[in-house]
């Protein structure tokens, strides 16, 4: 199932004795320290171990054109060295504890967070405390780790040919809104990124009143907000820079690209522009949308793999999506390649097709019955992961949601209806609102026909 | 679905990466591919038992969540081919899930959908394995349960969706031979492990080749109770486990005799270089170097952690990333199989500084060869192994992955108690004696994809 909105427990069984305030269902707390950070604790006592996440709210959409990927960048070079901890520390201390660390950047925000042993979170609250506001990173360091970013480019985009399609899709779909740039940035932005951008954004952006930290594990939440007014609470906050909106004007005809690239196999990625989660007592269209995706790629009945891919054999692979948690515009995307011997232009047919049966004919009870039945129960598998449940909280506030309103999320899924469903189908999926990214495979010209080992070249080891 | 994608061990969280997500840093992967315990294992009780069928069963009780999850593992993976016939271990797998007594496709698909449980499982070189995730609730439970049952001792291997399944396989493998990642890795199996069932993998000519005979014999062959390990873990007391292994083995075929494995030898040292127009070199260097159980494996384990397995501790990526630049991703890993699997450098570089980074990479090894770690290197890997167990064993899902490499390897059940103190009795020299002795530099090959 792909909801990317955060949810709640429903099927519950109390892993400990619920203290008595905050959300005792969801057994989650949270405070706002005086300089802005709000820390929001969720108790799982089942094993000795704890997340901790610090979200802020700065992301891709906020960069500037030419400094595309500085967001990025920077998240790379909070990993070097502090006013008061050396370069490669950070690493260092968190693996000693026994512990993982990550980050990870998107449009709307950047997050860092350590998976630990329960007794090392006082001190990962303090490394990361530490790097909110003393984050010193010298230009060699710089010259060097933007060179790392350059080669994750080339990894996950330039040498991909289904991430070059969707990079052409965005780039194509806003003309005006941030998300027409990828979150690792142009090449050519890397490759002119300096120093001053990179400390530039971090200075502007990384502050207590711009971050929330996410704990969740075998703590108690007292104890953890206490943590953090001693570690967090001591720096004051900056003012942040003015936000413009930057929305989208309205798309008035349908945009067509391609991409080509070495691969076998064609892809075809149509991305509709559809409204975003903003109201979640209010609006019921994104909620009806999310639930058309899974109808349409929800789960192992569901139509685009039964229809295309195992009924009319169309479809090698196809697929549908719809994120209304985000910041900034929504798209509902719709993908898949053509089987051997079969166009891309059958395929869009057939998407279209399916699209079509929805808007004519609807969906029936057993359709809608089955996505709320694997919604309500991956709610609870969620539970067996304190990173998803980390993740559920830190996506909601992220997009200016409340992880307080995760329950109610799912209440309101599972009141959509099938006439909800067939009426978001008729009312977005306009030829106007649409753009279409086609791979255009290409033979591999430089690839050796029959490669083999070359005895000229002196063996490494 | 009747696609097969899940490895029993993940790769780690670069693999997680979404569209709309950037994951920069490598999460500790090469850490996965170990067992690991929680030091004070406490709370983690296996209870281990064998079915009156000869299914060997592995039990651990949780009841923190309402949720149950299931696998069953066959000595059924690629190695286990037909000869010429390469995916047919794959496809059998696949196709369990197309069709079972009565039930077509789409009505065993929705019926599993309507139980709220969630079906999947996948293949390596040596297991095959079927999973289930059901809510534990009775109704529920019992209702996926014998979906479950019905998967396994009744697939009908319909010919039609094996025609369509064989179709997507052979477009499948000709898409992944245009793609550098794909490419690299099934170079470097097939050099590694020449003339062996590990090297081998499937052409659109050896998918071509299988018929629906085929698949029904090799169900019948491998899919027995006698070649099988079940795993439960969850919200279910002892004896409801006792109930469902019975309820699963039961129903299982006879099976023939167990297949042995041809043994693997060391290959060539080489280096092969493949054109590719790609920006990125790909680049993978290693060779057959350790089976399950082996007693040099806590050496190697320790050694590699500052060899290339421990993330930003390692010395790969401090040499090849954080001091160059050269890469976004490198580490080195063991993986141990039933026969001795793989020992793996990894790396992906511009392709105008492919040697530059090849010979960085020689430089490290050779020294870490002669030397094996310092005694500093050698604390933090102890510190980061041992008091790291907790948080590899914090879900019900992580806990399935130990459970079933312990039941299918025949581990023995204090593995994850023992787990600490073999950890901290490993010595330098020890790990340079393990190094020696499994990763010969005469024998060690590398694969290049994408190089002038």
């Amino acid at each position: 199932m792909k909801l990317p909105i955060c949810l709640a427990i429903l099927l519950f069984v109390a892993v400990s004795p619920a203290p008595t305030f905050a959300n005792p269902v969801l057994n989650t707390f949270e405070t706002t320290l005086p300089n802005g950070l709000r820390v929001i604790v969720k108790e799982d006592h089942r094993a000795p171990t704890v997340v901790h996440m610090i979200w802020y709210r700065a992301g891709s959409m906020d960069e500037k054109d030419g400094t595309s990927g500085v967001a990025h960048a920077l998240e790379h070079l909070m990993f070097k060295g502090t006013k008061r901890l050396p370069s490669g520390e950070f690493n260092q201390r968190v693996a000693a504890a026994g512990g993982q660390d990550n980050a990870f950047t998107s449009y709307d925000y950047t997050a860092y967070f350590q998976i630990v042993p329960k007794a090392a979170l006082p001190e990962m609250m303090q490394l990361e405390a530490d790097r909110m506001v003393n984050l010193a990173f010298t230009p060699a360091e710089f010259a060097s780790e933007i060179k790392v970013v350059m080669e994750e480019r080339r990894l996950r985009t330039d040498d991909n040919p289904q991430a070059q399609v969707v990079e052409a899709a965005r780039g194509a779909a806003f003309l005006a809104h941030p998300y027409r740039r990828p979150v690792i940035g142009w090449m050519n932005d890397l490759e002119h990124l300096t120093w001053q951008d990179a400390h530039y954004w971090y200075t502007q952006w990384y502050t207590p009143s711009n971050a929330y930290v996410v704990v969740v594990g075998d703590v108690d939440h007292a104890e953890v907000f206490r943590w953090a007014q001693k570690y967090y609470g001591v720096h004051k906050a900056h003012a942040l820079p003015e936000r413009k909106p930057q929305n989208e004007p309205e798309q008035k005809g349908w945009r067509r690209v391609s991409v080509k690239a070495p691969a076998k196999l064609p892809y075809l990625s149509m991305l509709w522009k559809v409204p975003r989660l903003s109201d979640v007592h209010k609006d019921r269209d994104p909620y009806a949308l999310e639930v058309l995706a899974a109808i349409l790629d929800g789960n192992d009945t569901s139509r685009l793999a039964k229809n295309l891919v195992r009924g009319a054999r169309i479809a090698q692979s196809a697929g549908a999506g719809y994120d209304g948690t985000v910041r900034g515009e929504a798209t509902f995307t719709v993908d898949g390649q053509p089987a051997e011997g079969r166009s891309v232009a059958e395929l869009e047919a057939a998407l279209r097709a399916e699209i079509t049966r929805i808007q004519v004919a609807g969906i029936t009870p057993e359709e809608l019955s089955r996505v709320k039945i694997q919604l309500i129960a991956g709610q609870t598998y969620k539970r067996d992961s304190l990173m998803a449940q980390a993740m559920e909280i830190g996506g909601m506030e992220a997009v200016g949601l409340s992880w307080h309103d995760v329950d109610l999320l799912v209440d309101q899924l599972k009141g959509v209806t099938a006439a909800e469903v067939q009426a978001v189908a008729q009312k977005y999926f306009k030829d106007d609102a649409l753009t279409i990214a086609v791979l255009d495979p290409q033979p591999m010209d430089a690839a050796d026909p029959k490669p083999s080992a070359n005895p000229a070249i002196k063996t490494l080891h | 679905m009747t696609t097969s994608i899940h490895l029993v061990v993940i790769l780690g969280c670069r693999k997680l990466m979404t569209m709309k997500m950037h994951f920069v840093k490598t999460l500790f992967s090469f850490l996965a591919l170990a067992l690991f315990s929680a030091g004070a294992t406490a709370g983690v009780k296996i209870e281990h038992w064998t079915t009156a069928s000869g299914a060997r069963v592995y039990f651990v009780e949780t009841r923190g969540v309402p949720i149950l999850d299931v696998q069953l593992d066959f000595a059924a993976g690629n190695a286990y081919s037909v000869p010429d016939k390469a995916g047919l271990p794959s496809l059998t797998r696949s196709l369990l899930e197309a069709g079972a007594s009565d039930l077509d496709e789409e009505k065993l698909a929705e019926r599993l959908t309507d139980t709220g449980a969630q079906l999947s499982g996948g293949v390596d070189n040596d297991r095959a394995s079927v999973a289930l995730r059901t809510l534990s609730a009775k109704p529920e439970r019992d209702a996926a349960l014998t979906l479950m049952h019905t998967v396994l001792s009744a697939p009908t291997f319909p010919q039609a969706a094996l025609t369509r399944e064989k179709e997507r396989s052979i477009a499948a493998i000709r898409e992944a031979d245009t793609q550098p990642g794909a490419i690299v890795a099934k170079r470097f199996a097939a050099a590694i492990y020449p003339a062996h069932p590990y090297g081998v993998s499937a052409t659109a000519e050896s998918v071509a080749a299988i018929t629906r005979q085929d698949l029904i014999d090799f169900y019948q062959q491998h899919y027995a109770a006698k070649h099988a390990t079940i795993s439960l873990i969850g919200d279910i007391s002892r004896s409801e486990a006792e109930a469902i292994a019975n309820q699963l083995s039961q129903a299982l075929p006879a099976g023939g005799a167990s297949v042995t494995l041809p043994p693997v030898t060391l290959p060539k040292s080489q280096t092969i270089k493949v054109a590719h127009p790609a920006a990125q070199s790909h680049v993978h260097i290693g060779l057959p170097a350790v089976r399950r159980g082996d007693a040099d494996y806590f050496a190697l384990l320790v050694g590699n952690y500052s060899l290339g397995g421990g993330g930003f501790a390692s010395r790969l990526m401090k040499e090849v990333r954080e001091k160059r630049g050269y890469a976004y991703s490198v580490s080195s890993y063991f993986y141990p199989q039933l026969l001795p699997g793989p020992f793996e450098i990894n790396l992906q570089t511009k392709r105008s500084q492919v040697n530059d980074a090849l010979k960085v990479v020689d430089d490290v090894l050779s020294s870490f060869m002669v030397q094996g770690p310092t005694a500093k290197e050698l604390v933090a890997a102890k510190k980061n192994l041992v008091d790291g167990l907790a948080l590899r064993l914090d879900s019900n899902a992580k806990l399935l992955g130990y459970l079933s490499t312990i039941g299918f390897y025949g581990l023995p059940l204090t593995y994850l108690d023992d787990f600490p103190a073999r950890v901290n009795a490993v010595t330098i020299s020890q790990v340079r004696d393990a190094f020696a002795r499994h990763v010969p530099r005469d024998h060690l090959v590398t694969v290049v994809v994408a190089t002038e």
